[in-house]
This record gives structure tokens, C-alpha cells and sequence, in this order.
């Protein structure tokens, strides 16, 4: 993954509690076998008619925030299914970042894996930035990881929190799987004083 | 003398599995025993490894299965499921390539003991207590009902354990989450989980791990248990857990991995230290007396817009919230309902039984046991979807399978079905269904598809009488048989 340290982008909000992973992409999306491709297929039941049609009264569909980098969302945003073809398919889309109040744990996860920055701020913070996305489809925030802020126009300055491990991996390009293999040594001193305690290989053909 | 700090169930499972202790900035290196893996949440983790040049370290704490994909129509002259969708076809194929080169065991159509990736561990006595278990899906806290710690992941996460055996993982808080008293006839675990998700709401168990305690708890039959667990998440924890005792040890013991002779005495001996220390403290706690509950069903389009069935629509505008007020009224428009209407008595075009929530075998059996000598009623369709081939195979031989054709249901191959609507079993746009599954979201059952979620006895009682129906109403009545 490529290093991130600071992003800026327009922002556009859909400002509903409890987006869940299936309207982020429907489960009809996820028969792929990789995960390119998946930009139409975010939030494609609220975007388009059961004909393909685009919705034109849908926010994402709106010409003014089609480049939109940074999505203001509602509180616990990314709940349900573990589908990592959420973050695929937000970051597919062309978001950078999402903002929110919270974020449900998997998803949260998910997306700190893949770049996709999950930034919890205050709820007052977060109506903001909706009434501003609301009023100027122009309207751009920065955001700075190594400080954890994000600079709203007025040039109000707001902290969020990221746990450290994720923090040096997304500003290093850290790859978290090389640092799991890189504990190899512990890994084998934990399985010799571990029995297993179960063997699928019963069931190999 | 020795201060012991007192520890919960999930603090001993957890510390029994640290391979490098969390510090700093560095989360905890968790190991996992056991790895669940299906077609949908696995092919991007395979490339990965195919990428880096990586083998599977654990094949043999590895199993794969086909579930969300795959077709649950009937089997053709040969004996075999057609899989006609190209994409689903690809994607099942690709599996099996994949346990193939990397040396995984894989349940795949058609076999004898595929099914459900939450069905089939704890059928196979692949799920004991005190385990670390994971999967490339949100449901994987079904296996907390045994005392072990399981939770969904995503994909990059799958490549990890695939790859180390390990993950990464900084340590949730914890809730416990109390039911006491007695269930009334007719109230099941579904309703007990669906009531406790709509107290505490979809997110208000994120960042926790449950443990479902109490005598409710207690008295349910493991089957029961994996119901409540499985549906933890739909009140935003990763993980849900009861604490092992003889119900649990008696469902394990037997089953083709389940340890044998000595090694059985030494995991009783492990599994009895497990059970939170009475001390112990959790983060955070919830209380529900099991004597007021009544079966449950929910409303909107979460799990956590749930009410008892005999109550009425909640009204947006006695709602003090406003962001509260818009997602119930966004939810009631999707629903097409109205503010304080009642649910009884409103028709339905699909009852659907199945999902790894509720298609286990006492799931199928308390269905079956309503709808015996009775009929689906006239412009329903009722699907019966056993969450495994051997769930399957053991409704036949009981004559389950029987008792639903002849009420007119279709009783279908195994597999997570309309739960999740990928495989081609889905609801029109408009149409109504009361569904055992887990989640109402919008379109989650089929694009325009509302969803009502209840337990399999509602959604029998619904059935017969083709509209929302509390199925202590039929089960007062006798049937001649």
C-alpha cells in the first residue's frame, strides 16, 4: 500500500444513521473473484432504478459532487456483513476518506487495511460539514494524518482519534501481513506449547 | 498470598491465544484455531497469497465451504445441483482451485456434509469452547454459544491467517448482556435476541464483545444459544459468547472432530476453568427479564427496528431525535407502513425458514411441529432452507421434509439462501416476507424486498394463515392429524 500522509477533497454527505454494508454494495455485487471494478456498484440500489437508470434526485448521482473525495456519513456507518468489497467499492467510487460519528468495528477495520480513511469526529463537527456540503457542493476539507486532524474552510482545526499500529502503517505504507511474518519466531514457539485442537485434514479427499 | 485477577469467559480465551501481548502502539498478535472459508470473502485473500508466494501455513486448522453463492434449487436426475449463474459458477470454481493448490478440505456442492460455513462447524465438532475462530463473515459469532471467540473478518484479514495463522487485533471491551427468568410458550431465542437488540440498537454493542449470561441463557439448548450469538452483530459486536457447561458439552462430545478418549477428559478438564470467575467485571452491562418477553418482530430495516409482535408501529414524530426520527422514517417509507399500526393481520407474499440463524435441526423440528396438518395458505410462498446437507438428510429421515411438502413449502438444497439473496432466491421488488434470517436491511433479501424478522414459529403461524400472525395464536389450537 502507498504511503498516506495528508489528502484534501470535496465533500458530499449522506447524512443517515446506520448505513449497513449492503447498501454500500447489494450482495449481488460480491460474485467477483478480485476487486477492481466495483466503483458502480457502490451504493447502487439508492443510485439507480431497477432498470440501470440513474436516480437523479440521489446525491452521488448530482453532477456538483461527482468528484466528491470525502464522504459525511451518519453514526455507525458500515454496520452488518463483513464484506471488504465495502471499502473496494467506496474507495472504486473515489472516496478517500469517510467522516462520521462512529464507525461499526469490521468496517472501520476494512478500511483502515485499504487506505480508506475512517475519521470519527463530534456530532457537532459532523452537522458542520453536512449543512457545508449541503450548501456548496465546493466545499473542501484537508485532512492530515500524522497531526489526526481535518481542517474544515473556516480553518477550525479537528482532532480524531486512530489507533497507532494503523496510524504508522497508512503513513509508512506499512504492510501489516509483512509484520505478521516477521514474528515467525513466535508464531512456531506458540504452536509448540499449543496443541491443536482440532485436524481438518480428516476431511481432505 | 497471590492476588488472581479475576477474568471473564472472553479474557481467558483471549489471553490463552496471545503470540505477542499488546503494547504500545502495537495490538495484540492473536492466534487462531480454527479458519472458516467461503467463496465469497476468500479470492481476493488466495491471490494475495498467490502474489507473495505464500502457502496456506494451516490447511489442517482450514476448512472451506459453498454457501452464499450456490443455488439451493433441486438436484437434476444425476444427482447434481446445476449451478447456472455464470458469475456464481466462476466463483465456486475458483474455490476449488484454490483448496486444491493450497491443500484446504473443502465441503463443496453437493457433498455430503456441505453447508452453511455456522452450521457446519459446530455440526462437525469443529467448534469447541475456549477456541479462537474466525471467517471471512459477520455471522462467525454464531460459534461463541460454545465458549469459544469468534468473529467476522474482511479479506485482507483472511490473508493473514492464511498466510501466519494470526491476526492482529486490538482487545474490544466487554459486555455482559443478562437474561433471567423463564420463556413463556410460543417465545423462542430469536425473540430474545431480537428484544435485546432493540434496547440496546444496531450500534450499541460496537467495540464489545458480549457474554450472554443468566438463567434464560442457561436453559436453552445449544442450537438456541448459536441463535442468539449469531445475531450479536446485528447489535454492532464482533463477538457474542456463553459460557461452556454440560448442554455444551453434551452437544460436542461424539461429533467427528470432537477429541476422543483421554484427550476428551483433558478438554473437559480445560473447558470446565473457562466460565467467567464470579468477580469478574465487564465493561459495561444489559438486563432483560426473560418473563416479560413475547415473540418479537421487527419493523424497519435493521434488526434493531424490532418490537413485540403485539405492539404497534413506533411514530417518527414521538421520536425526541431527529437523526432517530429520519431512519425511522426513511425505514417505515421503504416498508411502505404506516405509524402506529399494528402488524397483525397485514399479508405476506414469502415466509422464508433458513439462514444461520434459524435452519438448524430444533429450528426445522419446532417448525415442523406447527405446521403439521396444516397448509401454507393460498398466494404465500413458504421456502424451507436446512442450513446444512446433514441438517437436511436428518429432517428427511425424521420426516420433516415430509410434513413441509405436504403443507405446501418447498423444502430446498442447503445454503445461506434468501438470507442473503446472491444465489437467485429472492424477494420482487414490493413483496413482503417474514424471514428467520438476520438482517431487514433494504434490498438485503432482493432489490425493493421488506423484510420482517421473526422467529421460525412466527414465521410458520405467518404462513398458514398468509398474514403476520403471533403463533401462540395457533398454538393454543389443535389440530386433527
Amino acid at each position: 500500500m502507498d504511503p498516506i500522509n495528508t489528502l484534501s477533497g470535496s465533500i458530499v454527505a449522506i447524512p443517515i444513521n446506520d448505513i449497513d454494508t449492503d447498501q454500500i454494495i447489494p450482495a449481488r455485487f460480491l460474485k467477483v473473484t478480485d476487486k477492481n471494478g466495483l466503483g458502480d456498484a457502490c451504493f447502487a440500489d439508492w443510485r439507480y432504478e431497477s432498470d440501470g437508470t440513474p436516480k437523479p434526485e440521489f446525491i452521488l448521482n448530482q453532477p456538483e459532487y461527482k468528484d466528491a473525495a470525502v464522504l459525511i456519513a451518519g453514526h455507525n456507518f458500515g454496520c452488518g456483513s463483513s464484506r471488504e468489497h465495502a471499502p473496494w467499492a467506496l474507495m472504486a467510487a473515489g472516496f478517500k476518506a469517510v467522516i462520521s460519528t462512529d464507525f461499526a468495528d469490521i468496517f472501520r477495520n476494512n478500511a483502515l487495511k485499504n487506505g480508506l480513511l475512517p475519521i470519527i469526529v463530534d456530532q457537532e463537527t459532523q452537522q458542520q460539514l453536512v449543512s457545508l456540503a449541503e450548501e456548496d457542493p465546493t466545499t473542501t476539507v484537508s485532512v492530515n494524518l500524522e497531526d489526526q486532524t481535518v481542517t474544515l474552510p473556516d480553518g477550525r482545526q479537528v482532532e480524531f482519534p486512530i489507533d497507532g499500529f494503523s496510524k504508522h502503517c497508512l503513513l509508512n505504507g506499512v504492510d501489516q501481513l509483512g509484520y505478521l511474518q516477521a514474528l515467525e519466531t513466535d508464531i512456531v514457539h506458540f504452536e509448540e506449547t499449543h496443541p491443536a485442537s482440532v485436524n481438518t485434514s480428516l476431511f481432505l479427499g | 498470598m497471590v492476588d488472581v485477577k479475576s477474568k471473564t469467559l472472553f479474557e481467558k480465551v483471549w489471553d490463552n491465544h496471545i503470540v505477542k501481548a499488546q503494547s504500545g502502539d502495537s495490538p495484540a498478535v492473536l492466534y487462531i484455531d480454527l479458519h472458516l472459508v467461503h467463496e465469497v470473502t476468500s479470492p481476493q485473500a488466495f491471490t494475495m497469497l498467490r502474489e507473495r508466494g505464500l502457502s496456506v501455513r494451516r490447511p489442517d486448522k482450514t476448512i472451506a465451504t459453498m454457501d452464499h453463492s450456490t443455488p439451493t434449487t433441486p438436484r437434476n436426475a444425476d444427482g447434481i445441483i446445476p449451478v447456472i449463474d455464470v458469475q456464481a459458477s466462476r466463483q465456486l470454481d475458483v474455490l476449488t482451485k484454490n483448496c486444491e493448490d493450497f491443500g484446504v478440505p473443502l465441503f463443496a456442492l453437493g457433498t455430503e456434509n456441505q453447508g452453511i460455513v455456522h452450521v457446519i462447524g459446530p455440526e462437525q465438532g469443529l467448534t469447541q469452547p475456549g477456541m479462537t475462530i474466525v471467517c471471512g463473515d459477520s455471522h462467525t459469532s454464531t460459534h461463541g454459544a460454545f465458549g469459544a471467540l469468534a468473529f467476522g473478518i474482511g479479506t485482507s484479514e483472511v490473508g493473514h491467517v492464511l498466510a501466519t495463522q494470526c491476526l492482529l487485533q486490538n482487545k474490544p471491551k466487554t459486555m455482559a448482556v443478562r437474561v433471567n427468568g423463564a420463556l413463556a410458550e410460543g417465545v423462542t431465542a430469536k425473540d430474545i435476541i431480537l428484544a435485546v437488540i432493540a434496547k440496546i440498537g444496531v450500534g450499541g454493542g460496537t467495540g464489545h464483545v458480549f457474554e450472554y449470561m443468566g438463567s434464560a441463557i442457561r436453559s436453552l439448548s445449544m442450537e438456541g444459544r448459536m441463535t442468539i450469538c449469531n445475531m450479536s452483530i446485528e447489535g454492532g459486536a464482533r463477538a457474542g459468547m456463553v459460557a461452556p457447561d454440560e448442554t455444551t458439552f453434551e452437544y460436542v462430545a461424539g461429533r467427528p472432530l470432537a477429541p476422543k478418549g483421554d484427550g476428551w477428559e483433558e478438554a473437559l478438564a480445560h473447558w470446565r476453568t473457562l466460565p467467567s470467575d464470579e468477580d469478574a467485571v465487564f465493561d459495561a452491562e444489559v438486563v432483560l427479564d426473560a418473563n416479560d418477553l413475547t415473540p418479537m418482530i421487527t419493523y424497519g430495516t435493521n434488526p434493531g427496528m424490532g418490537m413485540k409482535i403485539v405492539d404497534r408501529v413506533p411514530d417518527p414524530d414521538q421520536m425526541k431525535d431527529v437523526s432517530e426520527r429520519m431512519a425511522l422514517d426513511k425505514a417505515l417509507t421503504y416498508m411502505g407502513l404506516q405509524p402506529n399500526e399494528s402488524l397483525l393481520g397485514k399479508p405476506v407474499d414469502v415466509v422464508f425458514v433458513g439462514s444461520c440463524t434459524n435452519s438448524r435441526i430444533s429450528d426445522l423440528r419446532e417448525a415442523a411441529k406447527v405446521i403439521e396438518g396444516r397448509k401454507v395458505a393460498d398466494g404465500v410462498r413458504m421456502m424451507v432452507v436446512p442450513g446444512s446437507q446433514q441438517v437436511k438428510a436428518q429432517a428427511e429421515a425424521e420426516g420433516l421434509a415430509d410434513v413441509f411438502k405436504a403443507a405446501g413449502a418447498e423444502w430446498r438444497e442447503a445454503g445461506c439462501s434468501m438470507c442473503i439473496a446472491m444465489n437467485g432466491d429472492q424477494l420482487a421488488p414490493g413483496q413482503y416476507a417474514v424471514s428467520t434470517s438476520n438482517r431487514n436491511f433494504e434490498g438485503r433479501q432482493g432489490k425493493g424486498g421488506r423484510t420482517f424478522l421473526a422467529s421460525p414459529l412466527t414465521a410458520v403461524a405467518t404462513a398458514v394463515n398468509g398474514v403476520i400472525t403471533d403463533p401462540r395464536e395457533l398454538m393454543r389450537q389443535e389440530v386433527a392429524l
